[in-house]
């Protein structure tokens, strides 16, 4: 075990994974001598070389389209958006064909697609976004939000292995923030299989990526009030995991869905409205959501701690649950 | 921009000179009759009901999608689209699954899951196209770079886009990376003159949709697109070219789209006197004679014919026997099992 940063686990893994298996490689835009605007690749085109880690124009559409392509022709492409919120540039790509040539086709596309994603660092309307919701509603995909350095390393490498698109959300936020203990080598974390992140008997918060941090923030607040909250980390939202979410709020009786997404449209509300579907009868109160107001990143400190989520709010949120 | 010389040299020698025999003119014949085959009686089907949906034709393009097609190596991937069943045909998608798919039968290559020409086989080298025109061109250019990065010499991909799609994005994006990075890769515009009812004037200010290579540092070609050799010529160069490192070339095959963009357009808005013009250039007519002239009798000419006939009627017949897919398959194979990397394209 090594301690690492969430940013130096995800290099890892693709380091990893690069060296037993020359098929991947990865393309995107200043990954190579400048090694990522955020570093993740640093050093990778000198140890790869430059037909493995790929300088491309600003071509967005181009480049997760050859990924395709190369997946088509035997390879693991990785793709890096600079910032996720660029997706929309390759939106077509990835929603029109590799998420469904497989189905027509019954073609395999191995891709994966790293979102450097999220908001709380004053980037603004266009590099502060959360793009889960958009592309959950689209078969084919899919979603995969780490929380920790382990999980991000493992779940990299389970990414370049699938078989299927993937979109790797890496949350900017976390990337030298969050440190954590990392297993060395190669191994995998399997995509489907939520985790959990506090135990409690209270309150179920079912989160992913950053927002696991702002529930066990709150969660660590709220014990000491004596309201013992169980945080779930999903992980991956597709697959979803909602056999452990079952169990949890069964236990618990009481949900809240934290997304960083916007509240209308987020993820978090197909998660609501199942718990309400399918767990009616264990319910001892409504389940609340948490999440990013519908509005877009704003960019002055101030106004964007206003519309995405604190844990404050979450604080809030559990309260009023637990008084319900 | 070069353009092709169209030889009206004596047909022997022209064959020679693309290191071509009768036999390879007879093949691209006989993969343009039944082309156009498979379109004339997908018009009959549709009529008769049998296909949901719309229902495309490529009619006046066959000569363009066979001479690419034949230009090609067995390792080679193509992305061809709407208009180019030819290439289907030269690469040996057998009639029968383009019928089972214009039918939304389980034998078609995407088993009922898509319809009309979005059809390919990759153990064929074909890709399947999409609607969103022309989106299978950076996959093209995906496929040139694992050659690239493979280091695999003599392997070339194709990608096709029309003179309307060359409008998008995707067609210059895909065409700038394979050009600064020299991919091997051979772009093919099939230039019919109209985008749906939108004429090409409104499309693209320069002379020829192919013009715009040289913004990216290419060559293109443009060449008469109802000569199947003229087409193959230019491709062969083109590919020989990529596969030398140095770098694609657009190829422009000029046509005119003869039928209206689906089957229920009737193009009232292409003016009658260019149907006529282009009638006269019909690829199959002009290589009918190309053949006579190069020593094929009328009686073989018949054979052909004939022969093209009765495997379609065959091939009509098993389509039809190809059972409807089965309702509970449906929201299955959405997402690929690992086993399934090991198929022979991985």
């Amino acid at each position: 075990m090594a301690t690492m940063t969430y940013l130096q686990a995800i290099s890892e893994g693709l380091k990893e994974e690069m060296r037993r298996d020359e098929r991947v490689f990865i393309i995107g835009q200043d990954v190579g001598v400048y090694g990522g605007a955020f570093k993740v690749t640093d050093g990778m085109q000198k140890e790869f070389g430059e037909w493995r880690v790929i300088d491309a124009p600003l071509s967005e559409t181009a480049i997760v389209g050859a990924c395709t392509g190369a997946a088509l022709g035997g390879m693991r492409p990785v793709a890096e958006m600079q910032f996720a919120d660029f997706v929309s540039c390759a939106w077509d790509h990835l929603t029109t064909v590799s998420a469904k040539q497989y189905y027509r086709m019954g073609t395999p596309i191995p891709m994966t697609v790293r979102l450097p994603c999220g908001g709380g660092f004053s980037g603004g309307p266009f590099h502060s976004q959360m793009y889960d919701g958009y592309f959950a509603g689209c078969p084919g995909l899919k979603l995969v939000m780490p929380a920790t350095p382990e999980d991000a390393k493992g779940m990299m490498i389970e990414a370049i292995r699938d078989p299927n698109p993937v979109l790797f959300f890496e949350h900017k936020h976390l990337y030298r923030r969050i440190k954590g203990e990392v297993p060395e080598g190669v191994y995998t974390v399997p995509f489907g299989k939520a985790r959990v992140a506090r135990e409690g008997a209270d309150v179920t918060i079912v989160a992913w990526s950053a927002m696991v941090h702002v529930a066990t923030e709150a969660a660590e607040q709220l014990a000491g009030e004596g309201i013992d909250v169980e945080v779930l980390d999903m992980r991956t939202i597709a697959p979803l995991d909602f056999e452990a979410i079952a169990k949890s709020v069964t236990k618990t009786s009481k949900a809240i869905v934290l997304y960083e997404d916007t509240k209308t449209g987020g993820f978090g509300g197909e998660i609501s409205a199942r718990i309400a579907e399918e767990l009616f009868e264990t319910l001892d109160a409504p389940v609340r959501r948490v999440a990013t107001a519908d509005c877009p990143i704003p960019f002055s400190p101030v106004l964007e701690k206003e519309v995405l989520p604190q844990t404050a709010d979450v604080v809030e949120a559990v309260r009023a649950l637990s008084a319900y | 921009m070069a353009t092709a010389a169209s030889a009206e040299t004596d047909p022997r020698t022209r064959l020679r000179a693309l290191g071509l025999d009768r036999e390879d003119a007879v093949t691209m014949y006989r993969n343009m009759l039944v082309t156009r085959g498979i379109e004339e009686r997908g018009h009959i089907l549709f009529r008769q009901g049998k296909i949901p949906g719309s229902f495309y034709t490529g009619r006046g393009n066959e000569g363009a999608a066979v001479g690419v097609a034949s230009a090609t190596k067995p390792q080679d991937h193509l992305c061809p689209l709407q208009r180019d069943m030819g290439v289907h045909v030269t690469r040996g998608l057998e009639p029968w699954r383009v019928f089972a798919q214009y039918m939304g039968r389980s034998g078609g290559p995407t088993r009922g899951r898509d319809g009309n020409v979005h059809i390919g086989d990759i153990s064929l080298g074909i890709v399947g196209m999409v609607s969103h025109l022309p989106a299978m061109l950076p996959v093209g250019v995906g496929l040139a770079l694992s050659y690239r990065i493979k280091n695999e010499r003599d392997r070339c991909a194709f990608a096709w886009c029309g003179d309307g799609a060359s409008a998008r994005g995707d067609f210059h994006e895909g065409v700038n990376l394979a050009a600064v990075r020299k991919l091997p890769i051979v772009f093919i515009i099939d230039n019919n003159q109209w985008a749906y009812s939108t004429p090409s004037n409104l499309g693209y200010a320069t002379e020829h949709p192919s013009d715009r290579a040289k913004g990216y540092g290419l060559q293109n070609v443009v060449v008469d697109g109802t000569d199947p050799l003229e087409v193959y010529e230019a491709v062969k160069e083109a590919r020989d070219k990529a596969v030398a490192g140095e770098g694609p070339t657009i190829v422009e095959c000029v046509t005119l789209r003869m039928e209206g963009h689906a089957v229920h357009d009737d193009a009232f808005y292409v003016p009658k006197e260019d149907f006529e013009t282009w009638a006269a250039k019909d690829p199959i007519e002009r290589t009918r004679k190309f053949l006579l002239e190069a020593g094929m009798s009328e009686d073989e000419d018949e054979e052909i014919r004939s022969g093209v006939k009765r495997l379609l009627v065959e091939q009509l017949d098993k389509a039809e026997a190809s059972p409807l897919p089965d309702p509970s398959t449906a929201t299955t194979g959405v997402y690929a099992s690992p086993e399934e990397l090991d198929t022979p394209h991985h």
